[in-house]
């Protein structure tokens, strides 16, 4: 099912906001949900949580490497645990403990980056994370998901909850729009948010957003029809859906908050490749450089991916 | 178990540690032999756990951070019963769950290791988690003295004081050398006790390649209530075999066919005169 939506939709709360809210509901009823942070409580919006739970929140301090061998800890003996850390943080400093503790050891850890991509902005790129797709990509058995708004937040939450898997869940700042009515969710399968005619978009995680913008406002005012994917599961990523958009669009453009490099772009691209898929395609993302000074909208702006950029590389593809 | 035949268990279990790694023709000869009487004091003695008890949430943990000396653990856990002690001939070989880094795919083994600085935090968690559930397991943890570089180790060491973790035992299989050579010269982390002491934690030090030793220290743990418990077990890189102790050579090194019929006829010499004294 797809649906088309319009330009009424209505600001919801930011993905990381839902992440608190549904794991305090999750808390409720399970003793055995565990919050776990690194002093990051307050920007992981947790402090309620906290507050509610005590005996569910452990706190590690400063130190991201422990929090992720803690959690490995606490998951082997049944407990379900979100790690939660800036992501920027959490998927490099602890990356040999994301591999061994949790993927290797099959600890079934749910590690949550917070503030991802650019959120932090103009704190510089310290605080970005624009290799987590990448790097935990190349890690097996752990899962990688971006949710595009906050019904795909919190079913992914409750989804990563009862998998009892190691899943990777990235979770940026800033009010999410709803993308859609379609209340279809399934972890590993993309959803067809909008139908087209030419040219999909494949986006994921905050930048579904702009992608459906250009897709309205290409329809407003030359008339041309893009559908548009979210893709928030980037590892496994949904291959029969990739199949399916192939083989209906002439052109596809992958749209991410992240590197150009190892992100969902080139995940995409070396599966239609291999599977004899010989189309126009464009990935957007972050460039191979030191990002610019900025808000998180400043800067992804600057890198063209914004309603206005997006809209612009689908006119260049179909030129 | 008297401390004679642990004495013995020891032995026996050198003369199969230094027998598959000849058969590998590879493996961590001196730390393995190092560590084997810590292993075969906490599996024979001290820690409440067996193939039958295995899926028990309230069993003891044994985390060897220290994954490399994997060659006495896989022979302390045959001997207890988790496998034939004829799967650990293939040690390293294609396709084998019996690799040089603790995995668990051998069964008896809790968590896969290797990579150093991961076993203090992951056992703090577990310990935690015994906390929270007010269940009475123990968590026994051994690391390397090379290992303590790693920082890691001391983000666990501070959580654990902080959640006051007297459940919690590190082993620290102090042989006073690594790969390059002595640690002290690698990069100093003297003084240890003291260290671990300003970290919150009791510490003590024992000889850690006396078996009765061992069973007096790490069965008075936890030292303090409320304090994690630190053992500093003095021990021997490549003990037992005159030609590898205290030699770096030893770290992982294989015997030869003469070296090997040497080190066993050692080891055959020291358990006839224990059999001596037990007759």
């Amino acid at each position: 099912m797809t649906v088309n939506i319009t330009n009424t939709l209505k600001q919801g709360q930011a993905n990381l906001e839902v992440f608190s809210a549904t794991l305090q509901d999750l808390a409720e009823a399970d003793k055995n949900i565990i919050a776990v942070t690194s002093d990051s409580r307050g920007s992981g919006k947790l402090v309620p949580f906290a507050a509610q739970y005590p005996k569910q929140i452990v706190e590690v301090g400063i130190a991201e490497q422990n929090l992720v061998g803690v959690s490995a800890g606490l998951a082997s003996t049944g407990k379900k645990v979100f790690a939660v850390s800036p992501a920027c943080f959490l998927t490099a400093r602890s990356l040999e403990q994301i591999k061994n503790d949790i993927a290797y050891s099959d600890n079934p850890v749910n590690v949550i980056g917070i503030s991802a991509g650019v959120s932090y902005g103009a704190l510089g790129s310290t605080h970005h994370s624009l290799h987590d797709f990448a790097v935990l990509r190349a890690v097996n058995n752990i899962m990688v998901v971006a949710p595009g708004d906050n019904f795909e937040t919190e079913m992914a939450i409750r989804q990563a909850a009862a998998l009892e898997a190691p899943v990777y869940l990235r979770f940026g700042k800033k009010p999410m729009p709803f993308l859609s009515d379609n209340k279809d969710f399934a972890l590993g399968k993309g959803r067809e948010i909008r139908e087209g005619n030419d040219l999909a978009i494949v986006a994921t995680g905050e930048t579904v957003w702009p992608a459906m913008q250009a897709a309205m406002l290409l329809e407003e005012e030359k008339g041309i029809e893009v559908g548009v994917i979210s893709m928030h599961t980037i590892k496994p990523l949904d291959t029969a859906l990739l199949e399916s958009i192939a083989s209906r669009y002439s052109a596809i453009i992958t749209v991410e908050e992240h590197s150009i490099y190892g992100g969902l772009g080139e995940a995409c691209a070396s599966f239609l490749l291999q599977s004899g898929y010989q189309k126009k395609f464009k990935i957007m993302g972050i460039p191979d450089e030191y990002t610019v000074t900025g808000s998180q909208l400043d800067i992804l702006g600057h890198y063209g991916i914004s309603e206005k950029g997006i809209a612009a590389e689908v006119l260049k593809l179909l030129r | 178990m008297t401390t004679k035949e642990l004495e013995i268990k020891s032995l026996n279990y050198r003369k199969k540690v230094l027998q598959y790694i000849k058969k590998a023709k590879a493996g961590h000869t001196g730390g393995s032999l190092s560590c084997t009487d810590i292993l075969n004091v906490l599996y024979n003695e001290v820690m409440n756990v067996s193939p039958e008890n295995f899926q028990d949430p309230n069993r003891d943990r044994y985390i060897q951070s220290k994954g490399h000396s994997v060659e006495a653990l896989f022979v302390v856990l045959a001997d207890q019963g988790f496998y034939p002690e004829s799967n650990i001939e293939t040690l390293c070989q294609y396709q084998s769950h019996f690799i040089g880094h603790p995995t668990r795919k051998v069964p008896g083994v809790e968590q896969n290791t290797g990579a150093l600085g991961h076993g203090l935090p992951i056992s703090v968690g577990t310990a935690l988690a015994g906390k929270m559930d007010g269940l009475d397991y123990r968590v026994f943890t051994l690391m390397g003295d090379g290992e303590l570089l790693e920082g890691s180790n001391w983000e666990a060491a501070m959580a654990a004081s902080h959640y006051k973790l007297d459940n919690l035992v590190a082993i620290l299989d102090y042989n006073k050398l690594q790969i390059t050579g002595a640690v002290k010269d690698v990069c100093n982390s003297e003084p240890i006790d003291q260290k671990f002491e300003a970290f919150g934690w009791s510490v003590k030090h024992v000889d850690g390649n006396n078996v009765e030793a061992l069973s007096e220290t790490l069965k008075s743990a936890p030292f303090e209530q409320g304090k994690p418990s630190f053992i500093i077990a003095h021990t021997v890189k490549g003990k037992g075999i005159s030609f590898m102790e205290n030699n770096i050579k030893w770290h992982h090194g294989v015997p030869s066919d003469e070296q090997y019929a040497e080190a066993q006829k050692e080891l055959d010499s020291q358990l006839e005169e224990l059999s001596k004294e037990i007759i």
